[in-house]
């Protein structure tokens, strides 16, 4: 069954592995719903987010094509409930008409929204949250002249996770240890061995 | 020509350590033990080339004539050699000729490493004479690549391209380095090899647990069955799978890359998987009880129809990329890991066994296909000669102990089946990439890669023509390499199909050639042409015996057919005889 899937990609920082990433979705014609690159946690590693509708076969053989890549450190995949997870959005709207038919005040409560900027011609809006909370605000302003929108990529936190500090001292050592050297996928046996 | 302009770059003091970004890339190769670089010079690639003049005497460089056919020969001497082969090209065109070679030795995970010249760091993105984003154009067909546009770069970044193409599952890496960097002087501090990338695990950890599974799997099977791919050769493990194979008792069949891993006339060397392999091991692909997969990446050429293969089978898979486990054929055990360790722990925990009985099954599937099928391929009643009988010469007179290079079509498949070996890394052919045009080049690569075996070049009539030009490069470096043509007058293979799954309807196949005798005299290698079986013999060993290069054209049946064949969607099990 195809669900979303949120992807992260823990790597060195380089030039062209935004590409050597991106090409490994493109190449099999699956859609990039959502990709966000940070720094993370730990100095000098990059964090990639990726967003993919596609069963979980999929998921974990693409996870294992990203992982093959040189500059990769790991790569993860969760479901949404396994993470906690934001996008940001930001709206543009005459300050006028605003105020004369919609309350401001109302939006703000309504959708936690706040104001970024108000000028006497336009006010700019910002919310934060899951995608039916950013599209609510949108489907409000509609009716009142909405000048522009944008929406982020999303940032996603794994709930079960503990960070990577830990991780890449394991990593930069000449021996890994065994869960690191191994990928993830494979360390629950019961799984390995039930066909 | 190109821009000449220079004032961009730092130039240093000069003092002792100070050397050109140029002469450190030759200062890599030398410190990598690279003896033969594959090349072809042009503006951007200038300043290394200059510096190699003064290299003559350490770093041979064979001049090829197109690009395509350097890394074609680079890919030959890596095969033949099991070194990193070396390739330049300059900026532009030059790279990318290079991108069907390199597609080629990604998916026959070959190591390579191209040098490509560049542009000024300062023209990137201007549309520059001869500028080409060679990087982003090489990313999907290399295991790493990297520009480079500070000379300071250049000795750790080649010592990265150096462990990376020949480390874990091998590959090709291509370093693009701006011509301000190649001109640029630095502060050299010597060259130091690269061991360890924090974010590449070459080999991913042997994990006992898994070793142990698979051994009981194995023991208590009824009808196992292995088969393996260049894993084993690439992993230099000949040694460690025949041992393994002989205390198991197990049936082995090959992939096409597997070929001359295990000696051809090894008793438990079942014969060829795949769309023209043998009857036998196709149809018992889907009849064992337990599949040892070695090396090997299912490709669907070995695989046919997914959803009918091997269900009934637990499948056990070594392999050293942990991509290729599931990936196409799902896994009851995995066995990660470098196949030179764990076939030796895995040899240690099965017991010793003969599956004789087994083994017959294999025997009688033999018997027919040779009634059917080799027997008249070997001996034909035809006036016309066939492609088999000329390998069974071949054979006659090479013992097994010659480098077969093959091109891609009918004869690549005749000769795969038919040829035999003795010893590993002596098949040589495009696997995956299946590219017409690869043998001659190849050839040349795998000579100067082991230049004490005989080489002997398999080719089509359409293949030969795509990189002929490199006959130049025979005459040039007057390296000894033996070309035999098949020649059918046809695109063999594509003739095949369109009779066999398109109502015959030959759709330009119908290929001419020239006259390859004055051809090849033309480039002073002596050659000729047999048209008549009487004269076919002799042919062959006077190509064998000649001191030089030799090139042999061989007339044979026009519209021959490979079998046994595998259709296209069809399972292993229905693989046609005829
Ligand atoms: C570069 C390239 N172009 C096209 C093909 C498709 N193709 C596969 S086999 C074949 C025919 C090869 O003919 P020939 O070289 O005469 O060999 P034969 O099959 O007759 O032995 C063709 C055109 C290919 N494999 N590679």
């Amino acid at each position: 069954m195809k669900q979303e899937y949120t992807i992260t990609v823990y790597t060195e920082n380089q030039v062209g592995l935004l590409n050597r990433i991106a090409i490994i979705f493109s190449r099999r014609k699956i859609n990039i719903e959502s990709l966000n690159t940070s720094p993370s946690e730990a100095e000098g590693i990059h964090r990639f987010t990726i967003v993919i509708n596609e069963t979980e076969d999929v998921v974990r053989k693409l996870c294992r094509q990203i992982e093959k890549q040189v500059e990769v450190l790991k790569a993860y995949y969760n479901t949404n409930e396994e993470i906690i997870w934001q996008e940001l959005a930001l709206y543009k709207v005459p300050t006028d008409v605003i105020t004369e038919k919609v309350k401001v005040e109302r939006l703000l409560r309504e959708f936690g929204a706040r104001a970024v900027v108000i000028r006497k011609d336009y006010t700019i809006f910002e919310t934060t949250g899951h995608r039916e909370e950013t599209e609510g605000l949108i489907n409000a302003l509609a009716p009142y002249d909405l000048i522009e929108f944008v929406r982020s990529a999303r940032v996603a936190i794994i709930k079960a996770s503990n960070g990577f500090h830990e991780k890449l001292k394991e990593f930069e050592a000449y021996e890994p240890a065994e869960e690191l050297a191994e990928n993830a996928f494979l360390n629950n046996q019961a799984e390995v061995f039930s066909m | 020509m190109e821009t000449l302009e220079l004032k961009e770059q730092t130039i240093t003091a000069p003092a002792t350590q100070s050397i050109s970004g140029s002469k450190a890339v030759l200062e890599a190769f030398i410190a990598e033990g690279v003896d033969t670089i594959f090349g072809y010079p042009g503006g951007a690639i200038m300043p290394i080339y200059d510096a190699l003049y003064d290299y003559h005497d350490q770093l041979k460089h064979v001049l090829v004539r197109h690009e395509q056919g350097g890394i074609h020969a680079g890919q030959g001497y890596a095969r033949s050699s099991g070194k990193v082969g070396v390739v330049f090209a300059t900026s532009g065109p030059g790279a990318t000729n290079l991108v069907t070679g390199l597609a080629d030795a990604m998916i026959d995970s070959t190591p390579l490493v191209c040098v490509t010249g560049q542009v000024f760091a300062h023209l990137l993105g201007t549309d520059a004479f001869q500028e080409v984003d060679v990087v982003n154009i090489t990313t999907p067909v290399t295991k790493w690549n990297y520009q480079i546009t500070d000379a300071n770069e250049i000795p750790h970044i080649l010592a990265k391209a150096f462990f990376i193409a020949k480390s874990g599952r091998p590959g090709p890496v291509l370093i693009d380095i701006s011509k301000n960097a190649q001109l640029q002087t630095f502060e050299y501090k010597g060259y130091q090899k690269c061991e360890h990338i924090r974010s590449y695990r070459p080999k991913p950890i042997i994990r006992k647990s898994y070793i142990e599974k698979a051994a009981e799997l194995i023991n208590s099977a009824q009808k196992p069955f292995i088969l393996f791919g260049q894993g084993i050769i690439l992993g230099r493990a000949e040694n460690e799978f025949k041992n393994f194979i002989e205390k198991t008792g197990i049936p082995a069949a090959w992939t096409l890359l597997g070929l001359s891993a295990l000696p051809t006339d090894h008793p438990q060397n079942v014969g060829m998987l795949g769309m023209h392999g043998n009857y036998g091991p196709n149809v018992l692909t889907n009849e064992c009880d337990v599949l040892i997969a070695i090396g090997m990446r299912f490709d669907d050429r070995v695989t046919g129809r997914l959803d009918k293969y091997a269900k009934q089978a637990k499948v056990i898979h070594l392999d050293i990329d942990p991509a290729e486990i599931d990936k196409n054929v799902k896994t009851t055990v995995p066995v990660w890991g470098d196949c030179k360790e764990t076939l030796p722990l895995l040899t240690e925990l099965v017991t010793a066994k003969k599956h004789t009985e087994w083994l017959n099954k294999f025997n009688e599937y033999k018997q027919k296909e040779l009634d059917v099928v080799i027997h008249n391929e070997l001996n034909p009643t035809t006036e016309q000669m066939t492609m088999g009988e000329v390998i069974k010469i071949l054979n006659q007179n090479t013992n097994g102990d010659a480098i077969i290079v093959t091109d891609v079509g009918q004869h690549q498949m005749v000769a795969s089946r038919y040829a035999k070996f003795n010893q590993s890394k002596s098949n040589i052919t495009s696997g995956g990439a299946g590219t017409m045009g690869f043998a001659l080049p190849a050839a040349i690569g795998a000579k100067f890669g082991a230049p004490s075996r005989t080489v002997v070049a398999i080719i089509g009539d359409g293949g030969v023509q795509m990189t002929i030009q490199e006959l130049g490069t025979i005459m040039q470096t007057e390296i000894n390499v033996k070309i035999l043509i098949l020649n059918n007058e046809f695109l063999g293979m594509v003739r095949q199909w369109q009779q066999l799954f398109h109502d015959k309807r030959y759709s330009f196949v119908d290929i001419q050639s020239p006259n390859y005798v004055m051809v090849a005299n033309a480039y002073g290698i002596a050659a000729q042409k047999v048209t008549s079986r009487n004269q076919l013999a002799d042919a062959i060993t006077t190509m064998l015996q000649h001191e030089g290069s030799y090139l042999l054209e061989v007339m044979v049946g026009k519209e021959n057919n490979v079998f046994p064949m595998v259709p296209q969607g069809c399972s292993v099990s229905e693989i046609r005889l005829s």
